[in-house]
């Protein structure tokens, strides 16, 4: 009995220890998409928590969760992480964006951060990269590489930033080669490894000999690898480990920053709602090495590319450029609104098939 | 457009259904043993990490394949001996065991990121390869998928030939029944669940070893689900596993086929094909009324 009440109480005061000094940190939590080891975009993600922990050390906690499918499900681990004391939270994919919006509304003191999204409220923000602008690079290298003039792209789901990507990374590689082609295959998965090694199976027996993935895991660099003769770029990680052969670049997502300077903004009480869109120049978005498969005048060329962006002197999407059914889009010199950019929801012209609804 | 080389899908397709068609192979016999287990995808990710672990630091895809069988009996048994000694619920255990068995995967595969397994040869079959098309798609496989074809055929006869599979089948129907005759229900069924689990640990070892290569936390995503459907729907018969398995296989790998082809078909109806056709075709099959084994999910204890 004595034993029993002891016990007890030293529960009940352990417990009001770890909730007085709970009070004190900022919770900080993540929803990733994918596990944490995925190599790509959810990996990246969880380096930039590792960067918060780091940054601010014992004045904020992080948790997160992995694997989070896109749906009913988000909803519920969304909730369950604002009950359990989370200040602000950082949902890290597009699907969850009607998700996050529903429970930031049930939780009006919680901050939200939606990446990819595009829609906001008193306490959600949107996040996001200009992938694009990477994508240009690799548009460029994958024109100037191909033989078979054949490049294969694995999407993920029909939404404004994949078809971006694909007219960003094709606009760039017929500017170098006319005669350039595009096989895409829609995976409608973002992590999926068997079905991702497939697809980029399927894409290199139609011929293609360069592979942009716009999905999450390096299995298409490993089908790639087995090909032999096959281009790849890291997507949303470096993916060092293929490099030299067949990862050529990649584009690296680089969020610690932006983490750090948003967890801060809670901290001081002065976060506000954002709608942030980073590209080359303030760092989000990251060129991985070009390696010395690339012959060197087209990596040179490559590189001047992502200067010229990083400096803001070019765009990416800039005139003169047409819808795919052959109407204009962008007159010469025009240069592409955000608005537009953020909607996308066709292809430009030469590209063949339709986008999925 | 470009065309597609019958050749090399159907080649393609007998790849892609092997680590379905061995994970419900293993589930078959372990449900008409009168057991289900709902872990197969985690002794399908466990086997996987197992097997790729192993392969890369002895060199040896065998060896590989050899622990990723047993990697996935050893969370067999964890289930056998929660569902078969402590009487526990079969349902909670197996999607406890999928749990687990993600988890302990990705804390085993730590550091195995990147790393490229070594390569499972190809069996030289000699002049058989060189068949025209023949050659090329069924003759130029790795061991493994000879092997879950074979294992195809053993189970058939096995259930429906041998008194072991008639022992098998007595305990799965009527476990009471089965006891009165004086057969031991729990050691058949504890046999069979760890042959479940080696089976789906070599079917997560061909997606690490040979169909991705490689190693990513919860790469299986859904196979072993998939392979738990395809037992039901092939209303638990090795050959109509093997039906399934193949047009699963097949109907995943054209419709990316068809995608990168150009083909002017939408690519919704085209994702949602493999799940449609595989359960069309294998419902319409089970018109012939075979049912579950009566047993299924009941718990079996000597003093009832």
């Amino acid at each position: 009995m004595t034993l029993t009440r002891l016990l007890t109480t030293a529960a009940l005061a352990l417990g009001l220890a770890t909730g007085a000094v709970a009070q004190d940190k900022t919770r900080v939590g993540f929803i990733y998409v994918g596990p944490i080891g995925d190599g790509g975009w959810t990996y990246e993600h969880d380096k930039g928590r590792l960067a918060v922990e780091e940054h601010f050390g014992d004045a904020v906690e992080t948790v997160y969760q992995e694997s989070v499918p896109e749906g009913a499900d988000a909803e519920r681990a969304i909730t369950q992480m604002a009950l359990q004391g989370a200040d602000l939270i950082f949902t890290t994919s597009f699907g969850f964006m009607e998700a996050t919006l529903a429970v930031a509304e049930k939780f009006p003191n919680v901050k939200f951060e939606h990446a990819t999204g595009y829609k906001t409220a008193p306490n959600v923000s949107t996040y996001s990269a200009r992938f694009y602008e990477g994508r240009a690079v690799q548009g460029h290298i994958a024109g100037k590489m191909t033989k078979s003039n054949i490049v294969g792209y694995i999407a993920s789901y029909p939404i404004p930033e994949v078809i971006r990507g694909i007219n960003s990374a094709y606009i760039h590689a017929r500017k170098v080669n006319p005669d350039v082609e595009f096989k895409i295959i829609w995976a409608y998965t973002w992590f999926d490894p068997a079905k991702e090694a497939d697809a980029a199976q399927a894409l290199i027996e139609q011929g293609a000999d360069v592979i942009l993935q716009h999905t999450d895991s390096t299995a298409p660099q490993a089908a790639a690898e087995k090909a032999g003769n096959v281009v790849t770029f890291g997507q949303a990680s470096d993916m060092a480990e293929y490099a030299p052969f067949p990862r050529v670049s990649s584009i690296i997502d680089n969020w610690a920053p932006y983490y750090i300077a948003r967890t801060q903004a809670v901290i001081d009480g002065t976060w506000e709602t954002t709608e942030t869109w980073d590209g080359i120049g303030p760092g989000m978005v990251g060129i991985g090495e070009i390696t010395d498969a690339v012959p060197t005048e087209v990596k040179a060329e490559a590189l001047a590319l992502k200067e010229a962006m990083a400096a803001g002197e070019y765009h990416p999407f800039t005139g003169p450029l047409n819808r795919q059914d052959g109407s204009v889009w962008l007159a010469e010199g025009e240069v592409a609104d955000d608005g537009t950019l953020l909607g996308m929801d066709f292809y430009v012209e030469g590209l063949t098939g339709q986008i999925p609804n | 457009m470009g065309t597609i080389n019958p050749e090399l899908l159907l080649a393609a397709v007998i790849v892609a259904a092997t680590p379905i068609l061995l994970a419900a192979l293993g589930e078959l016999v372990v449900e008409r043993a009168g057991v289900l287990n709902l872990g197969v995808e985690g002794m399908m990710i466990t086997g996987a990490i197992c097997g790729f672990a192993v392969a890369v630091n002895s060199g040896s895809p065998a060896l590989g394949f050899v622990a990723a069988a047993a990697g996935g009996a050893v969370l067999a048994l964890l289930f056998a001996l929660l569902t078969q000694v402590a009487l526990a619920n079969q349902v909670a255990s197996g999607l406890a065991l999928t749990l687990f068995g993600l988890g302990l995967s990705s804390l085993l595969g730590q550091g195995y990121q990147g790393i490229k397994p070594p390569p499972t040869p190809r069996l030289d079959l000699g002049p058989l390869s060189d068949i025209p098309f023949l050659g090329r798609v069924m003759f130029s496989h790795d061991l493994m998928v000879y092997l879950a074809l074979g294992l195809v055929a053993a189970v058939w006869a096995m259930l429906k030939y041998t008194r072991a599979g008639l022992i098998l089948r007595a305990v799965g129907e009527n476990h009471d029944a089965a006891h009165a005759l004086g057969y031991k229900v729990v050691r058949v069924r504890v046999l069979a669940i760890l042959f479940g689990g080696a089976c789906a640990g070599l079917g997560g070892a061909y997606i690490s070893l040979v169909r991705v290569p490689q190693w990513t936390e919860g790469m299986t995503s859904g196979a072993g689900w998939i392979a738990l459907a395809l037992v039901v729907f092939a209303s638990w018969k090795a050959g109509r596993v093997l039906l399934g398995a193949w047009l699963f296989g097949g109907v995943t790998v054209l419709q990316l086929n068809l995608q990168a082809a150009g083909f002017a078909i939408p690519v919704e109806f085209l994702s949602m094909s493999p799940y449609l056709i595989t359960i069309l075709v294998l419902v319409i099959m089970a018109r012939d009324k075979s049912c579950a084994p009566a047993s299924l999910g009941r718990i079996f204890h000597a003093s009832q």
